[in-house]
């Protein structure tokens, strides 16, 4: 499983990969971490002609904590948001969800831009972008454009991003008192794709759930906001019962696809199941 | 002295310098957590290539036109060659046995000629510089195919209306067999009770760490060929390769140095292999090929595809009186050769039920081709199913007349001085301990304790279950397993042994190491035989031109087989050393013996060492008598006599949690208490136990090659084929009992394959166990989460 | 900038010394440490970033070598199984490794031991069940785990032990 020949480009700046992207179109593809690109290359199920490594692109890296939001840079690496104080302090969703994707090796060199460039439907950051209303700032010769995260996520392996740009960064709102957040996934072993996961943000303000995102991953070709069961939730007392009452609805808002794991029926149990465990453990849930 | 002396044995074994029983580290392990080891895919040669293969991504397809001119004139590209070139040099091969009446397999060659039959066969190979050149390559040849319906639901198999593989077969049937006492339904018409069950069991594979690889080296100028090989069976390769390649056997050697693990993955003949012989034969240079993961998920044998109807008569107090079961399997398009498909369902139709007291035992084998991977055996051929029926049906009926699972197996367990005697369907057993196992096993696991905090968890609405499993494991094979039915596999084995010039002990023996720890255990007898330090003691493994004809490691045979033949070198070369000693200190052998490596005059301390008798026969002869000649070298072969198998036995329990809710089971821990006879090293068998426990697991929990309805493996990659890792498995405790076998001095039995053959079994039983209280039932491995949801009625 | 190119010229370092070569862009690190620099410690299992057979530290932390090019590693330092055994740092856990039989075949063990040393590194004294975890991504076929686990706990029981002395 060799990978077919390429072009190896390494621009040492947003501006040099734009061009690289704009010579090349869609015979090139970006390399950031790798570790889900390069196994493509290695199946021979991707064959682009040419490679832009981003890794030595200083200004796609760095967690700033600013005013108004956290800003990630695409480069931000795994581990770094696994280790990072900021993180845990402020968007502490992503700091539960970093343990579950794969392992260490892997988490030292994915990045969170590669992550969601790639959109795979079970991956965990995609689902806590949404769930914590991130923007995404992507790049190309034109300038600057921003897409909510909850518009970013096109399908399997398809996001907004077109051709020519560059997914640079993420900006996420910084939490207000009462927010509360919940992670979970079933995986068969630990640090495989879920076989369905829930990223949940929201606020349990007043003892009242309100602003909720609830995100699936692993149901569907995309992460899937579960429009029926948030508003069952909003409004409602912050407790088990009222979570336990919602569950049905995700009947509607979840349209799972049977993969190895199981049929569509299996994949709604199992959601149901996952949300009523988690969404518990949101801060303020009695 | 006797070999069946059992003072000599107990001198032997029991002294204190000696090393059987000892838990000795490994000599050779070092060396590979220092990243030293020598696997096929290190060795280079010079002007070595590299074979890559075009492989058909049909189940089943005619080849209309096969084009490689655009393919051979890309960089780095040495030779392209068709299935029909490769067999103008290697001949055809047939996985028949004769002793398995009946068993048909068409000559299968090494790639697809006109008909390709699995997705994954191979069709075209790539010779090139490198392997990414090879595989360049391969993505420019062009085949035609043309789709021919598939053959892929062993049920269906056998219709008429079903696609046959084979046009010179009437059938897609492979083999059949029926076992019967006679008695069956007389005993299912009185009995008190009859359980009825199906129990199905998926395709799953070996998984290797290290793929499989072979290096050729054929040299035009002596007619001979080098194989590096990552095999089992060297010897058996060396028949192989110089029968198909018409090249004479003494002029083809097989080396077999490191081996990323094997479980009887790495002892069946390739065609990717054997093909890659031949392009040396016919390159006149090395050819490496070093199979890729997604090729080994494709053409690495599978296995364990069983779907079992099962009937258990008891009476009133449990007491089994006949099984019966029905065990239709589907392999590949071919029998696999040497050792033939056959055998798995051969096992299951011989040892299902084995532990067991009752007399009636009827029991039919199906065996199907079809268009789907090759399937031979992978470690414990056939026993995880044949002890996971068994032991699913006697938990079946234990539950239905109120009786506990241990006191149900006490009941029926054969007793343990009733041997010799036979299991219902005529398997001989010598002496085995299902009781006292079964005792041990029960202690270790702290059972009543387990059975109360189960239920006092069960009213926290928290589903504990726990499992059993005894079983037996064939071990020690004598000719009556493969050689009987034509296949040329040695079930001798054979050691020569010799005291070198500086003192030190070589012993070359014919089983081979792949990390269990042969070469270890192998030191350990040669130096209790010889009384030295194992620090002495160089073992010499997996060359064909270096060590005596054998069979190499399979079916739990080193230890017993291969160490019986060292244990008898070992005394023999003893032997002529005392009578060397005796002339060199002038006084007679039997008041010599040889301690700490000195030969010294029995009770005393007067002597001289080995080294300073060594260096006098070799470079002193003046010395010596002018009619004594030492010989310090010996050979001695050792075969099973009595017995068609040497049976050990065990006894294996599992505590594990189900989540309801999820379906997920949650293993908590694992026991195994194994007899697999006189215990070399504890440590050893302990760790053959935990990582064949593992791989039943996997069987168990998790794996499963699974095909779509085109014959397409949908799971062929590490991510989606689940192979257990470490946060999932518990900790399992190993105890041991010692039943030592008297077809031989040492009295081992093997000890590699009991743990995979008796864990499922205990997995099924400790999920159905849980799930009892709720009247669902699991009858399918692997059991995963949306198995134990529909039980539960909940998906 | 230079354009995009088929063959590179790379210098880094690897077990402490210095290496220059051209290479294929598409030549992964570990194929280029195995043939290139006949380093055949850093064994390669599955090629898509799963096995952990090929694991091995760049820039002091571990990484899968099949997922990354050797063009990506110039200017990096790289450590294999073989750096790591001739300047003794892992001496401890390989020789826990051979007591407990913590390895059979040897095929994943260098990926293990790279692991066990990045655990051992920021996590001195991990329970069971964290070795467990951090093990996670590396397949062992032969041992089941247990002994693995039993070697790692050891070497992190008696570094805590001298360091309390």
């Amino acid at each position: 499983m060799k990978a077919p020949r390429f072009a190896y480009a390494r621009p040492a700046s947003v501006a040099e990969a734009l061009a690289l992207l704009a010579e090349h179109k869609d015979e090139a593809r970006v390399l950031a971490g790798g570790q889900s690109l390069v196994p493509m290359l290695n199946f021979r199920v991707a064959a682009p002609k040419v490679l832009v490594d981003i890794n030595r692109i200083a200004a796609l890296t760095g967690i700033k904590v600013s005013k108004n939001h956290l800003r990630i840079g695409a480069l931000v690496r795994h581990v770094e948001l696994e280790r990072s104080a900021d993180i845990a302090r402020h968007l502490p969703l992503i700091a539960a969800a970093m343990p579950h994707v794969a392992h260490p090796a892997i988490r030292n060199r994915g990045t969170f831009g590669g992550s969601c460039a790639l959109a795979d439907p079970a991956a965990e950051l995609p689902a806590c972008a949404i769930a914590l209303a991130a923007i995404f700032v992507v790049a190309s010769k034109k300038g600057e454009r921003r897409i909510a995260a909850q518009d970013f996520f096109k399908g399997l392996y398809a996001t907004a991003l077109k051709a020519g740009e560059l997914l640079v960064a993420a900006e996420f709102p910084l939490p207000k008192p009462a927010d509360a957040s919940a992670f979970g996934e079933l995986a068969r072993r630990h640090g495989d794709y879920a076989m369905v996961g829930v990223a949940a943000h929201g606020s349990t303000q007043g003892g009242k759930f309100s602003d909720m995102r609830v995100v699936f991953f692993g149901v569907a070709d995309r992460p899937q906001r579960a429009a029926e069961f948030e508003a069952a939730l909003g409004g409602q007392a912050a407790a088990a019962r009222t979570i336990a009452a919602a569950l049905p609805r995700l009947d509607a808002d979840l349209s799972p696809r049977a993969d190895f794991h199981g049929s569509a029926a299996t994949k709604r149990h199992l959601a149901k199941v996952l949300a009523g465990r988690v969404l518990k453990q949101m801060e303020g849930v009695s | 002295m006797s070999e069946f002396d059992e003072a000599a044995k107990t001198l032997l074994f029991d002294a204190p310098n000696s090393y059987v029983g000892r838990s000795v580290t490994r000599p050779n392990a070092r060396r590979l957590t220092q990243g030293r080891g020598q696997y096929v895919d290190d060795i280079v040669l010079p002007r070595m290539v590299h074979v890559a293969y075009v492989r058909s991504p049909h189940a089943h397809a005619k080849i209309v036109k096969i084009e490689s001119k655009k393919a051979a004139a890309m960089p780095g590209v040495v030779r392209i060659a068709t299935g029909a070139e490769i067999a103008l040099v290697c001949k055809p091969y047939v996985g028949v046995l004769t002793h398995l009446q009946g068993m048909r397999s068409p000559p299968q060659y090494p790639l697809a000629i006109e008909v390709a039959r699995w997705q994954g066969e191979p069709v075209v190979a790539v010779v090139a510089q490198s392997r990414a050149e090879a595989e360049d390559a391969v993505d420019a040849v062009e085949v035609r195919y043309e789709e021919l319906p598939a053959a892929l639901d062993a049920e269906r198999a056998l219709d008429p209306s079903e696609t046959k593989i084979h046009k010179e077969f009437d059938s897609n049937l492979c083999f059949q067999r029926t076992v019967d006492t006679g008695g069956v339904d007389a005993a299912m018409k009185s009995a008190h009770l009859v359980v009825e069950d199906t129990i199905v069991f998926g395709r799953h594979t070996g998984v290797t760490m290290e793929p499989r690889a072979i290096l050729a080296d054929y040299n035009r100028a002596e007619e001979s060929m080098t194989v590096y090989h990552c095999g089992q069976s060297p010897h058996m390769m060396q028949g192989i390769i110089a029968s198909r390649l018409s090249l004479d056997e003494h002029r083809v050697r097989i080396v077999a140095r490191d081996v990323g693990g094997s479980f009887g993955i790495k002892i069946h003949t390739y065609g990717d292999e054997i093909a890659a012989c031949a392009l040396s034969l016919m390159l006149g240079r090395p050819v490496k090929f070093a199979a890729d993961r997604l090729e080994s998920f494709l053409s690495d044998i599978h296995a364990r595809d069983h779907r079992v109807k099962a009937k258990l008569a008891v009476d009133r107090d449990g007491n089994m009186l006949a099984l019966e079961i029905d065990d239709l399997t589907g392999i590949g398009p071919y029998s696999m050769f040497p050792r033939s498909s056959g055998v798995e369902c051969n096992q299951v139709l011989n040892l299902t039920g084995g532990p067991y007291k009752h007399k009636e035992y009827r029991a039919r084998g199906t065996v199907v081709f079809q268009n789907k991977n090759m399937m031979c055996q992978y470690r414990a051929v056939g026993h995880p199913i044949a002890v996971a029926v068994a032991e699913h049906m006697v938990d079946q009926a234990a539950a239905k007349l109120g009786i506990d699972p241990a006191e149900m197996r006490k009941r029926n367990l054969i007793a343990d001085d009733a041997y010799p005697c036979k299991s219902a369907s005529g398997m001989r057993f010598e002496a085995l301990s299902h009781h006292q196992c079964m005792d041990k096993l029960l202690a270790l696991m702290k059972y009543d304790g387990l059975r109360r905090e189960q239920s006092d968890l069960r009213k926290k609405g928290v589903y504990r279950g726990i499992g059993l499993s005894s079983f037996i494991e064939v071990t020690n094979p004598s000719p009556m397993f493969y050689g009987v039915g034509g296949a040329r596999i040695a079930a001798q084995d054979g050691c020569t042994i010799k005291l070198d010039a500086n003192g030190a002990i070589v012993a070359a023996t014919g089983v081979t190491e792949q990390g269990q720890g042969t070469e270890t255990i192998m030191a350990q007898i040669a130096a209790t035989a010889l009384g030295v330090e194992m620090s002495c003691v160089k073992v010499l493994t997996g060359d064909t031109d270096k060590v005596p004809y054998g069979g190499g490691t399979w079916a739990s045979r080193a230890a017993g087989i291969g160490g019986e033949a060292v244990l008898q070198a070992g005394l023999a070369l003893k032997a002529n050393i005392l009578q060397a000693g005796a002339v060199i200190l002038k006084t007679s052998a039997s008041d010599l013996d040889i301690v700490d490596g000195r030969v010294v005059k029995k009770g005393t301390e007067q002597g001289i060492t080995l080294a300073e008798l060594a260096r006098i026969c070799y470079y002193r002869g003046n010395e010596l008598p002018v009619d004594f000649q030492p010989e310090l070298v010996v050979t001695r072969h050792y075969r099973v006599k009595d017995y068609a198998f040497v049976f050990s036995n065990g006894a294996q329990g599992c505590s594990l949690e189900v989540d309801i809710e999820t379906g997920f089971v949650k293993l908590l821990k694992m026991w195994c208490v194994d007899d697999c006879g006189r215990v070399i090293n504890p440590k050893l068998v302990d760790e053959q136990a935990r990582g064949g426990i593992v791989q039943g697991i996997g069987g168990a929990l998790y794996e499963q090659c699974l095909y779509d309805d085109r014959g397409q493996l949908l799971n062929a990659t590490m991510a989606d084929y689940l192979v257990p890792m470490a946060a999932e498995m518990p900790d399992i405790e190993c105890a041991h009992v010692e039943t030592p076998t008297k077809t031989s001095m040492l009295g081992a039995k093997g000890a590699g394959e009991a743990g995979t053959g008796g864990a499922p079994a205990a997995i099924m039983n400790a999920v159905n166990d849980a799930l009892r209280p709720l009247e669902a039932k699991v009858t399918s491995q692997p059991i995963t989460p949306e198995i134990v949801l529909r039980a539960l009625g909940k998906a | 900038m230079k354009a995009a190119a088929e063959t590179l010229e790379v210098s880094l370092t690897v077990n402490g010394e210095a290496v220059k070569r051209s290479v294929p862009a598409r030549l992964n690190l570990a194929d280029f440490l195995r043939i290139e620099l006949e380093l055949t410690g850093t064994h390669v299992g599955c090629e898509h970033g799963v096995c952990g057979a090929c694991t091995l530290r760049v820039d002091g932390e571990i990484v899968r070598g099949c997922l990354m090019f050797a063009a990506q590693a110039d200017g990096c330092t790289v450590d294999t199984i073989e750096g790591l055994s001739d300047s003794r740092e892992i001496e401890e856990l390989q020789s826990a490794f051979v007591l407990t039989n913590a390895l059979q075949c040897g095929f994943c063990t260098p990926g293990v031991l790279m692991a066990a040393q990045a655990l051992l590194r920021d996590e001195p004294n991990p329970s069971r069940e964290r070795i467990r975890e951090y093990l996670s991504g590396n397949y062992c076929r032969c041992t089941g785990y247990q002994a693995i686990v039993d070697a790692i706990e050891a070497v992190a029981k008696a570094r805590a032990a001298r360091s309390v002395r």
